[in-house]
């Protein structure tokens, strides 16, 4: 390992510009003419428009335009779409309603939009927007998924009865209610998976700035993978044809899955600028944010497991709800079907399982991915049972996970995944040591002399990354395939550019990336440039969620250089007059084997661009792309204890320890992994202890739609965390990359509800665990 | 409309806006200086910190008017001459951002932290003084480690030049 290379711990590139206030967000970019949007949304959470009247915004100072939907149904802008289309059991496809970027007739989320105005400032746009009057007729609302089922509930989309989008099943419904019937023991649980708000730092913005000239769009956007939002809204919004859209997602300010879809607002900003003739930025407030950025979870779930006399897991039967809001998000029916369903076997041998899943609508706003999407909730099931299991089987629960471990790969689950490698005892017994596991009756006993509940909780969790093999996705009703594409350019003087599909919002891809450039020719990674985030500079990609940036995207950037090394070498052979198969590249240079000759990476790549002494027939130019397709899914695991101590009186909990040992398979930075785990780790423990949404059941209001509101964690919420790495490299992809991503709040939320339910010695507690219900808890 | 002078980094700026306008909006908009970031619309997250007259201020929480006068030090005025602020450095040596957004005010506060406890800090005040600041994508480990070295860095500088 080079200093620079795989595996060390380099500081990244990417930071000089983020502390030094240099950093361009979309929100930052600022051109010639350029107008604000304010949108006018519905404080209704279901109600028919009557009316809208703009008459009085329109004649107020700066305003420039007031939009509505019909005027972009007339302009023949589209719906927005679900990209992924899953059938019910019965073979119906799902039952999906319409989305219009604006609404028209009928809103059904408070803060679904109704129209927008373009003005020379934010403050006339806002004001103006106040201005409107809109006629609203209310209709019966219906927040929770499992109301909304229900006969005689409020009726959301016409498409979809009893607002049911679809029911949909996985395993062996048969085999898993035998196993359960001649089950030793059973134990079951209701679970609920609490709704969250993503909440990057960085609101949501875009600009849209269109070109009559050239009739051309550009559109700046706080986007996770902007070739696939060109794709997207040429394809199915009707906005331009692609090759007369360019979408740059610069600097984004985190995502986590928010920023993957594409939203009404992108397309209006584009579509407005056309319309009004200016450049047209948005820029989401909190609030917005809050309202109309698209959430996560919201799960309801009735879960069983068996086991035989001797304590084997036998069967696993799970019957979820999952709420999806108003509308049908991008990637929402994925998530909680075949990126929940497919990871119901954990890390144990269960050799019946059967999931069944049914998604409806209700006046919320629209679920999709949020970091993990899916592998939380089926983690936090499993893991909670599994847990209550030991207690109601009396064993330590450590060790009824050991004895269910899958041990042996490849593993074939019963619902689809085939596991490529792993050894879960490893990560068990790391995470184990670290916390001091054996030394805890002590702590308990000591932290009961000061009047506290000390409890330890832990979670071994795998989780589906890499996301994904494009034949797989497609016969499971994926809209596009999920290869990644890299471009790999040495400059004439021996620079490089790495062009990718992934884009970085936080990850540090600028560093990581380049460090691969490193390792394989030795060149400083200040002479090597990520080039990412602008359709009009890389070809095509497909963007950076469930953790694929380093599977997937790294994997792509190996096989082009795979390309310019075979090439870089045929060059120096030619030079040297060597054969190409002893010709070896390090250190910047390019080495006949066994002895003095060598020639320069700057000089080869040079005479590559000269092309004054190339091999006969060799084209100019140094400069090879690649697509990489994954074999398969790739599949983190690991173990979280956490130890808490609860106060008694007040049912506030601390978290004492958190630990988390975690098999990434091969690690590129350490550095970068392990602020990976530690962010994912806080939304998890934000999940289980702090972030709450709640929606006003009778009238569809967001109660928690600000930051006095919904409990962020903050620094003084948190410990320190006690991360390390095992290693089992994957065998999928050729850097032996599992990916890190999302293992953290994957993790984490069963391994703290497991901890505060064993310090009170109560079992029924739903995330977040707020020091209010811990008391009620413990009183009950 | 107020017409404000105020010292900006060191350089005496002025402008015309709407009395309404905050500090934030002023420094972003009107002085082009976009590292100051808005990150919500209650005065919570703190991605807007900036130094007025010394001390650290949410520039959402103050209008552009009341700064009229005012010495400001935004993150892009922190570094000097090249030479990146002990903060600045400790936060990219500590891995203490990601996404790099509430990183602009999250540096200007630990400045302000450090300056008022004399570099005498330890995780429980630090993480207690971060309350006015929400990252989302640290956990903070990284940046409660990074502010701890810095304050050591600091601190151990001024014992030097002191003796």
């Amino acid at each position: 390992m080079g200093v620079e290379g795989i595996g060390a711990r380099v500081a990244r590139k990417e930071d000089k510009r983020f502390i030094t206030g240099k950093g361009r967000y979309t929100d930052d970019m600022v051109v010639v003419g350029m107008k604000h949007a304010h949108f006018v949304r519905s404080p209704y959470a279901h109600a028919k428009i009557r009316s809208i009247d703009a008459s009085a915004a329109e004649k107020m100072l700066g305003v420039i335009a007031v939009l509505n939907g019909k005027q972009m149904t007339e302009d023949g802008i589209g719906n927005l779409i679900c990209g992924w289309m899953i059938h019910s059991k019965d073979g119906s496809p799902m039952n999906m309603g319409a989305w219009r970027p604006i609404a028209q007739d009928t809103v059904r989320y408070v803060g679904d939009a109704v129209a927008v105005v373009v003005a020379d400032t934010k403050a006339q746009a806002r004001d103006a927007a106040e201005a409107v009057v809109v006629d609203y007729e209310e209709l019966p609302v219906v927040t929770e998924a499992v109301q909304a089922l229900k006969d005689g509930a409020p009726q959301l989309h016409p498409e979809a009865k009893n607002n049911l989008i679809f029911d949909w099943e996985i395993g062996d419904a048969a085999a898993t209610d035998a196993a359960i019937k001649s089950a030793a023991h059973v134990t079951k649980m209701k679970i609920v998976n609490n709704r969250l708000i993503p909440n990057p730092m960085e609101p949501r913005a875009a600009l849209g700035i269109y070109d009559e000239a050239e009739d051309h769009y550009t559109c700046y956007t706080t986007s996770q993978n902007p070739h696939v939002a060109r794709l997207v809204m040429s394809a199915f919004y009707n906005v331009a044809p692609e090759n007369k859209l360019r979408v740059i997602a610069p600097d984004v300010g985190g995502g986590f899955g928010s920023k993957i879809y594409i939203y009404p607002e992108e397309i209006v900003c584009l579509w407005a600028s056309k319309r009004t003739g200016v450049p047209v930025k948005w820029n989401s407030d909190r609030t917005e944010a809050f309202l109309a950025d698209a959430h996560g979870r919201d799960h309801v779930t009735e879960v069983e497991m068996a086991f035989d006399a001797d304590n084997n897991m036998t069967a696993l039967k799970v019957d979820t709800i999952a709420n999806l809001g108003a509308y049908m998000s991008l990637f929402s029916s994925s998530v909680p079907t075949y990126l929940y369903a497919t990871l119901f076997s954990g890390q144990y041998k269960i050799p019946a399982i059967h999931g069944n899943v049914r998604t409806v609508y209700t006046n919320t706003a629209p679920v999709d991915a949020y970091r993990g999407a899916g592998r939380p909730e089926a983690t936090y099931l499993l893991e909670r049972i599994v847990e209550t299991a030991a207690r109601e089987l009396n064993v330590d629960p450590a060790e009824l996970r050991r004895q269910n471990f899958i041990r042996e790969f490849p593993y074939q689950t019963p619902v689809i995944m085939c596991y490529d490698a792993g050894d879960y005892e490893a990560s068990l017994e790391a995470a184990m040591q670290a916390a001091d596991y054996k030394g805890f009756p002590a702590r308990r006993d000591e932290a009961e002399s000061r009047g506290k509940l000390r409890g330890i909780g832990m979670s071994c969790y795998i989780e589906a990354c890499g996301i994904a093999p494009s034949q797989a996705v497609g016969s499971l009703g994926a809209g596009v395939g999920l290869w990644e594409s890299a471009e790999v350019r040495v400059n004439a003087v021996g620079t490089v550019e790495v062009l990718t599909g992934s884009h970085s919002h936080g990850q540090g891809h600028e560093t990581t990336f380049a460090q691969l450039v490193n390792d394989r020719f030795g060149l400083p990674i200040d002479q090597v440039s990520i080039v990412h985030g602008d359709t009009d500079k890389v070809q095509m990609g497909m963007g950076t969620y469930g953790s694929r940036s380093g599977a997937v995207g790294m994997s792509a950037i190996v096989k082009a250089l795979d390309k310019v090394e075979a090439k870089a070498k045929k060059i120096a052979a030619h030079l040297l007059e060597a054969d190409e198969s002893d010709i070896e590249i390090s250190g910047g240079e390019l080495k006949v084997k066994g002895t003095d000759k060598t020639v320069p990476w700057f000089q080869m790549a040079l005479a590559a661009y000269t092309a004054h002494n190339l091999p006969d027939g060799m084209e100019p130019g140094l400069k090879e792309g690649a697509f990489y397709d994954p074999t398969n899914f790739t599949f983190p695991a690991g173990c979280y204890i956490c130890e808490v101590e609860v106060d008694p009186d007040t049912g506030k909990t601390e978290i004492v320890q958190f630990v988390a040992a975690d098999d990434f398979g091969k690690i590129i930075n350490p550095m970068i992994v392990e602020g990976q785990v530690h962010g994912g780790i806080a939304q998890g423990i934000g999940q289980a202890l702090l972030e709450g949404t709640s929606y006003d059941p009778e009238t569809g209001q967001l109660l928690t739609a600000s930051y006095m509101d919904y409990t962020m964690p903050r620094a003084d919420d948190l410990p320190s965390f006690k991360v390390s790495t095992t290693e089992t490299a994957c065998p999928g992809n050729p850097l032996g990359i599992k990916g890190c991503g999302e293992a953290g709040a994957i993790g984490s939320p069963p391994a703290l509800i497991n901890a505060i339910t064993n310090a009170i010695g109560k079992n029924d507690l739903t995330m977040p665990a707020t020091p209010q219900k811990v008391w009620a808890a413990l009183q009950g | 409309m107020a017409e404000i002078t105020m010292t900006v980094n060191g350089r005496t700026v002025s402008g015309t806006c709407e009395d309404r306008t905050l500090l934030v909006q002023f420094i972003r908009e009107n002085q082009g200086l976009t590292g100051t970031h808005v990150g919500c619309d209650t005065s919570q997250c703190g991605a807007c910190v900036v130094h007025v007259d010394g001390k650290a201020v949410k520039s959402c929480t103050m209008l552009a008017a009341q700064a009229n006068g005012s010495e400001v030090t935004t993150i892009e005025g922190l570094a000097s001459g090249g030479e990146l602020h002990p903060v600045q450095a400790a936060f990219r040596e500590h891995h203490g951002l990601q996404c790099g957004f509430c990183t602009p005010g999250m540096i200007m506060t630990a400045v302000d932290m450090i300056r008022r406890h004399d570099g005498q800090l330890d995780e429980h005040t630090v993480r207690s003084e971060l309350d006015g600041n929400i990252c989302r994508c640290t956990g903070y480990h990284n940046i409660v480690k990074a502010i701890l070295a810095a304050a050591e860095e600091m601190g151990g500088s001024a014992k030097v030049a002191a003796e």
